[in-house]
């Protein structure tokens, strides 16, 4: 330390810092006026996730592996008559309740990531704010509705 | 121009003076606040206010002062009333008393004082008294360390300052600023029957210029030089303990020094109200203009090097006054004194 010098030399870097500045100055901002003009997200933009009630086998593994515990997941078994005279009866698991809390969700997308049957997708719609944060709990009826929003998936890579 | 105090129009005279002034000045005061969020904005590619006024956010600074005048007038239980309250006015009115003796133009001076620099530079330094004033009243140790930071870095900022002063002032042989103007008016050479004259930057006070401009953002308190109110170590600094109006008066003060201190250094170093080629008639009635379009380029500066350079250590601050500026402004004064008796 006591062999360091004092004062180095500023200016080369204190005048570029200058030059950065004047030319920032004079370049477009990249602001969006938000309820005037709105952003174009891109297509495989984290918005919101969707569900479909139909692939969902109330597996639990979103609810489980979401860090935040954001997701509500009740569920009951059914019993399906066998198809054919004389054969076995089915159970199926029947979906009740599947609510995501908006307000704890952190957009990781591990519950996309984990669920086995593709029950889950990434929405771009981020427009959902909400005056209450009771409201930002969305239900499976709100969660279907997503569904339409999702953009089709891209085609498999050719081999 | 016959002097007013024989002809009995003292008061009036100095009453219309004074109005002018302050119509100036708190507008002023206002635009440049709102230059300097603007295109603090925009060199930091933001868009800056926007809604305000309809257009460009203009309305902006007058919805925060509207603001802050609401506000309630707090003074701390323990602080010292007096002095407490006392400290905005001292600050603003050593401001607005420099613009006594600042030419606009020709016979556009409120008084045009023998000993003008050394008027302006006494005045100016009143308020560091303020400062320190609101700093010890406030009962609060931010807002103390703050006045004590104000009242060190003022004081060695007070010197370069001077010093450089000092050479303009032998360079032109007089203390008076529309003598300083009309020296800088001089012709110094003839190119094919144009009378060029040069302002006192160009004839070799450009060391002298930046001393100055590196002084005066340090009297201002500003980024680099923010130490009294060094947000991140000291809340607002003396400033903490206001609020409301008298907060609003340090903030206009603020920036209605900002707009003296380049008046000062344009009279100083850029010809004033002067602009080459135009008569003096012209010049009663362009001067104000060009006062401030030199004082609005300066302006520019000030707000420009806010924000791009960062904040400077308390010993690099003390360092830079007393080790650098104050020598080579000393040096300053003796290459300017040898050039005036050879020349």
């Amino acid at each position: 330390m006591g062999d360091q010098k004092r004062i180095v030399f500023p200016f080369p870097g204190l005048f570029k810092g200058m030059w950065v500045t004047l030319k920032t100055l004079f370049k477009k901002p990249p602001t969006v006026f938000y309820p005037d003009e709105k952003e174009v997200p891109v297509p495989r933009a984290r918005g919101v996730i969707s569900l479909d009630v139909e692939a969902c086998t109330v597996c639990m593994l979103c609810a489980r592996e979401c860090p935040d515990w954001c997701i509500y997941i009740e569920g009951h078994k059914e019993e399906i008559p066998p198809a054919t005279e004389g054969g076995r009866v089915r159970t199926r698991s029947k979906l009740d309740r599947f609510d995501i809390d908006y307000a704890l969700c952190m957009y990781c997308g591990i519950c996309v990531e984990v669920c086995p049957f593709d029950a889950l997708f990434w929405s771009p719609e981020y427009e959902y704010s909400e005056y209450s944060i009771a409201e930002m709990l969305h239900d499976k009826e709100r969660l279907t509705e997503w569904l339409a929003t999702v953009p089709e998936a891209p085609g498999l890579e050719p081999s | 121009m016959s002097d007013p105090w024989t002809t009995g129009w003292f008061w009036a005279d100095t009453v219309i003076k004074v109005a002018a002034v302050l119509a100036i000045m708190l507008p002023g005061a206002l635009a440049l606040i709102y230059a300097e969020v603007k295109v603090s904005a925009h060199m930091q590619h933001r868009v800056g206010p926007y809604y305000a006024g309809g257009r460009f956010g203009w309305a902006q600074p007058l919805a925060d002062g509207l603001k802050f005048i609401q506000k309630e007038d707090l003074v701390p239980s323990a602080a010292d009333g007096l002095v407490f309250r006392l400290a905005p006015y001292v600050v603003i009115m050593s401001t607005l008393a420099t613009f006594v003796v600042i030419p606009f133009g020709p016979d556009l001076v409120v008084r045009d004082l023998d000993l003008g620099a050394f008027y302006l530079l006494a005045i100016s330094s009143l308020s560091t008294l303020g400062v320190l004033m609101a700093g010890w009243a406030s009962a609060n140790k931010y807002s103390l360390i703050g006045g004590l930071r104000a009242a060190g870095q003022l004081i060695a900022y007070e010197l370069p300052l001077l010093l450089a002063v000092v050479a303009v002032v032998v360079q032109a042989g007089t203390m008076s600023l529309p003598g300083i103007v009309d020296a800088q008016a001089e012709t110094v050479f003839t190119v094919g029957g144009f009378d060029v004259a040069l302002p006192f930057i160009l004839k070799g006070q450009i060391i002298g210029f930046t001393i100055f401009l590196i002084a005066a953002v340090a009297e201002l308190s500003r980024i680099p030089f923010d130490m009294p109110i060094a947000e991140s170590e000291l809340t607002m600094g003396y400033l903490t303990e206001y609020s409301g109006l008298r907060f609003t008066m340090f903030f206009l003060g603020e920036y209605a020094s900002m707009i003296s201190l380049a008046a000062v250094a344009a009279t100083f170093y850029l010809g004033g109200y002067w602009l080459p080629g135009v008569s003096d008639s012209v010049l009663n009635v362009l001067g104000p203009g060009v006062l401030l379009a030199k004082v609005g380029l300066l302006c520019f500066v000030f707000i420009w090097i806010r924000w791009t350079w960062p904040r400077l250590r308390e010993d690099q601050l003390q360092n830079l006054a007393w080790r650098w500026l104050i020598p080579l402004a000393l040096v300053n004064i003796v290459i300017a004194g040898i050039l005036k008796v050879v020349l």
